[in-house]
């Protein structure tokens, strides 16, 4: 086996040290009756090439060579060759947690500057090393808030990423959190009116999202104010990273979870991705996860450590603010690359092509179905409804291999044949406006003949 | 000579500074091609919902990025530098070819909600690995949703609950070994049951008779590492698992340690109910500094109505598809499918093994800690001498009537070239050195980490300060931690 650094004499040898005869005596201390005396029922062992092979034969039943609009919390993005030029090296790839602080200087001073950049891009005090994606980094925004004001009961956007909110309710279960979840108005913006009458003094806190999950941008100041009347605090999610770029981030909120995979992380099929919290430097002893500290050594040098560990589950065990123990390091890496090679013009140039692409797709995109929620500002999704089944359109446009936007029934049959569409700088003028095209085509005709089954079976 | 030459040396990466420090404006390293719609009024379209200004974030070009992360990243021990013998964390080699798998375009750039028509190719993968660990556990249904072994225990414990519920009790607590993982008691109390700890006996096992009297039916589950993190098999696995089941409760197994077993024995075929695997332990994905990880979640039929949704299926035509209607289940615990990108990479490394590499990859990390514990026990105290799986726990009671404690020969350890090992851990053993070379030792590097903790050992007798000083190689000495987190300073700032 090609991995591993024995010859047969060394093993031999060893065992010789041990006073062994056999490897299988190493096992003794395992009753005989449970030791497995068949080959595991896994592949053979293949060479280098074959699996090279394997792997590419899966990505070409993969959508490989798509053009894709799907956004809704997995966002592409250009990623420069340098994050993984830079992450490849073994330094930070075969790194563990860095607990040696001498050792994982490198570690430890880009989580740092990590963190510095979260703060400054969210306009919060601190931020921790990365959370699992920004799912659970909402849920567990939602626990901090519990904790933090020792009241217990949650009240949810409808606009937030549905699998947030199934997350979210996951782990809200058995914790004796009620969750109330309040809709949206035809702006596509949070229902002011639904939000101040679910707000109680029993609120622990608001999770709004934005831009929201149909990409519409929230009026986070307004909720902010409802949420600190009624002495709740307000949690922000956010899925787009990019959107900070050129939109005003929610400073009137008490902790926001975000999810940065827009920042050069691949899409990947949904992970691993990047999730962050940031909050208040008040809030900091409730925030769950890894932090990184500055500090000195004995000569007075600048160095950085795991810091506030008070908090974590390998001091407290069941008193922990949270079991988070390894999280996404290496991801944060490519978050932390990302953004130094941006910086402050490049995140708002790149934040700006977006919403131009989008900007020119809505338009066009709104001359054949309807768009929805005119009304408020988005960044880089919009909605459109048709006449025809977006399910439909979409088997349409894979012949074309083009992924059309995510028909948006499964999560909100209320919108019936709505569909969320996606552009970032990635999309170009042409595939838009082919996209267009193919919508177009039966928006002006009849609706298509084909029965509903069997479109699901290609397009689903 | 008067005029020296300015000559950049070991001190120009030994001093490099924040990125911050090396911004200004004006310079960056990005460029975007010509935008090929029209430009927007940012005014009309957002309002007062745009932002104008960026704050502190950094200025800097390529060149400066990639010197700079490279400098950071040479004050990095790794993997690819040496033996990196962290008990219970795994550090074993990490194979290229999974990175350059996981990069294949159509699975890097695979969305999580393009049709499952184009989606066969990951759906697969998921498949595929599915029935590896499915086998390699000897359990019968899979989930590998949960993004890291926290999140697996968390999901499994769920699991647990929801089984419970469906007989009509949910039960009160989980029962926990003294000798486990901070995360398993961390875990219980995120799924809302009290934690109770139960004592290992003399020989670092489960205490059998303490298990018996404290089981009931209030108990959901044993929450077990095995081989524990003692690095020793619970021999009397079956009898466990016995007195568990006789009163309705259900064995957990913690898989942190899974390596010991692979293609040896199954935790299916001796009584576990649920286990969580570390992708990153086990099946070699990177540690990456601290992430990201994976854990799996593997159960028994009974458990199998319970899994998280969505669950890959076989449809009537032949293709793989997600099937969301599973009234029963615990509900999602990640939003998408989980960390796909370790999924390619445990499956490559599965595939590089095959069944009798998995099997003598097992055998060299039993060897290896073995050898270890040989070379090393007339030298350091064995608290306990029950035989030892992959790992290998000494204590420094000889040293630390020298004042000298595990931290100190662990710091040590760094001036010989080799991270250190796990200190104080387990918390049953006082002063813990937890040793865990892995199969990725040959055996020279063995031998030569050997030498280093004889030569340490010695220092200790003769020369305790030297020990107690180090590092003294290091770009960084000691860091004053009490100071960290007294006055945490968790972010730059403009002047500091």
């Amino acid at each position: 086996m090609r991995y591993l650094p024995k010859s047969p004499a060394d093993r031999e040898a060893m065992l010789k040290a041990i006073g062994l005869r056999s490897l299988d005596e190493l096992f003794a201390p395992i009753p005989a009756e449970y030791r497995l005396s068949r080959d595991l029922k896994v592949p053979r062992q293949m060479a280098e090439s074959e699996i090279v092979e394997w792997f590419k034969e899966r990505s070409r039943e993969n959508g490989e060579g798509y053009t894709s609009f799907l956004g809704a919390g997995a966002y592409f993005h250009y990623r420069p060759v340098v994050i993984d030029s830079l992450i490849s090296r073994g330094e930070f790839l075969t790194a563990y947690t860095p607990y040696q602080a001498e050792i994982s200087q490198g570690t430890l001073q880009s989580i740092f500057e990590f963190q510095t950049m979260i703060c400054e891009l969210t306009g919060m005090e601190v931020a921790n090393a990365s959370m699992y994606d920004g799912s659970t980094a909402a849920a567990e925004a939602v626990m901090m808030a519990v904790r933090l004001t020792g009241r217990r009961s949650v009240v949810v956007a409808r606009s937030l990423h549905p699998e947030y909110r199934e997350v979210l309710t996951t782990y809200a279960t058995h914790q004796g959190m009620p969750l109330a979840v309040v809709g949206f108005g035809d702006d596509g913006r949070v229902n002011l009116e639904e939000l101040a009458k679910a707000v109680s003094g029993e609120t622990a806190c608001l999770l709004i999202q934005s831009p929201n999950f149909f990409g519409t941008i929230e009026d986070a100041d307004v909720i902010a104010e409802i949420a600190h009347k009624n002495g709740a605090m307000l949690v922000v999610s956010i899925a787009e990273a990019l959107s900070l770029g050129i939109v005003e981030p929610p400073r009137h909120a008490d902790v926001i979870a975000m999810e940065a995979q827009s920042f050069g992380v691949p899409v990947a099929f949904g992970g691993p991705y990047c999730g962050v919290i940031a909050t208040r430097e008040k809030f900091v002893r409730q925030m769950p996860g890894r932090l990184v500290g500055q500090t000195t050594d004995k000569q007075g040098k600048r160095g950085f450590v795991l810091t506030l560990a008070t908090r974590e589950q390998h001091i407290r065990r069941e008193k922990a603010t949270s079991n988070i123990c390894t999280n996404q390091a290496l991801v944060a890496l490519m978050v932390n690359i990302f953004m130094t090679i941006y910086g402050k013009a490049g995140l708002r140039e790149l934040a700006k092509q977006n919403l131009a692409k989008t900007a020119y797709a809505a338009e066009q995109f709104g001359k054949q179905g309807k768009l929805l929620f005119t009304g408020a500002p988005r960044f880089n999704e919009f909605v459109v409804a048709t006449s025809e089944d977006p399910y439909a359109i979409n088997s349409r446009l894979l012949g074309h291999k083009t992924v059309g936007g995510l028909p948006l029934k499964k999560f909100f049959p209320e919108l019936g044949n709505a569909a969320l569409w996606c552009c970032t700088e990635m999309t170009t003028r042409t595939a838009i406006d082919t996209a267009v095209g193919l919508v177009a085509e039966s928006e002006s005709s009849v609706r298509s003949l084909k029965r509903e089954a069997d479109v699901e079976e290609v397009a689903r | 000579m008067k005029h020296m030459t300015r000559k950049a040396t070991r001190h120009v990466n030994q001093n490099e500074g924040l990125i911050f420090e090396k911004s200004s404006a004006g310079k960056g390293a990005w460029k975007l091609p010509p935008l090929d719609v029209p430009e927007v009024d940012t005014k009309k379209l957002l309002g007062s919902s745009e932002r104008k200004d960026l704050g502190n974030m950094p200025e800097v070009s390529e060149i400066e990025i990639i010197r700079h992360f490279t400098r950071l990243s040479t004050w990095n021990y790794a993997i690819d530098l040496g033996m990196y013998p962290l008990g219970s964390c795994t550090m074993k080699y990490n194979p290229r070819v999974n990175e350059h798998v996981a990069r294949v375009e159509g699975l890097a750039d695979g969305h999580p909600y393009q049709p499952e028509k184009v989606s066969q190719g990951a759906l697969r993968i998921l498949q595929t690995l599915s029935e590896c660990l499915i086998d390699i556990t000897g359990m019968d249904a899979i989930t590998l949703q949960p993004a890291a072994g926290a999140h697996g225990e968390m999901t499994g414990l769920l699991m647990v609950r929801a089984y419970h519920q469906s007989k009509g009790n949910a039960r009160k607590k989980i029962l926990i070994p003294d000798s486990a993982h901070g995360t398993n008691p961390a875990t219980a109390a995120m799924v809302n049951y009290a934690v109770e700890n139960l004592k290992s006996d003399a020989r670092g096992m489960v205490d059998v008779a303490a298990l018996e009297s404290q089981m009931n039916e209030d108990v959901a589950a044993l929450m077990l590492t095995n081989p524990n993190t003692l690095g020793v098999f619970e021999q009397q696995i079956h009898k466990i698992a016995d007195i568990l089941h006789a009163k309705g409760g259900l064995l957990y197994m913690d898989g942190a340690n899974m390596n010991a077993l692979v293609g040896k024995v199954r935790p299916g075929d001796f009584g576990v109910d649920v286990m969580h695997l570390n992708l990153h332990k086990t099946f070699s994905t990177p540690h990456g500094g601290g992430g990201p990880g994976s854990g799996p979640v593997a159960i028994k039929k009974s458990l199998e109505p319970f899994l998280p949704t969505p669950v890959v299926i076989v449809k009537p035509d032949g293709t793989l598809g997600f099937e969301y209607n599973r009234p029963k289940s615990v509900g999602r615990v990640r939003a998408f499918y989980g960390n796909f990108g370790m999924f390619v990479r445990a499956l490559a490394y599965i595939m590089a093994n095959g069944p009798d590499g998995l099997r003598q990859t097992t055998e060299d990390a039993v060897l290896n800690a073995n050898y270890m514990r040989k070379g090393l026990e007339a030298t350091y105290d064995l608290p306990y001498s029950t035989p030892t799986m992959h790992e290998v726990v000494f204590s420094d009671k000889l040293q630390a009537k020298k004042g000298v404690r595990t931290m100190d020969i662990a710091k040590r350890l760094i001036d010989y070239g080799f991270h250190p090992y796990t200190t104080a851990f387990p918390l049953i053993v006082p002063g813990a050195m937890m040793i865990e070379p892995t199969e990725s030792e040959s055996k020279e590097e063995m031998d030569l980490f050997i030498e280093a903790m004889t030569s340490i050992a010695e220092e200790v007798q003769e020369d305790p300060q030297l020990v107690l000083d180090a590092p003294h190689s290091t770009r960084v000495s000691r860091l004053d931690e009490t100071a960290a987190a007294r006055k945490p300073v968790l972010r730059w700032k403009p002047g500091n």
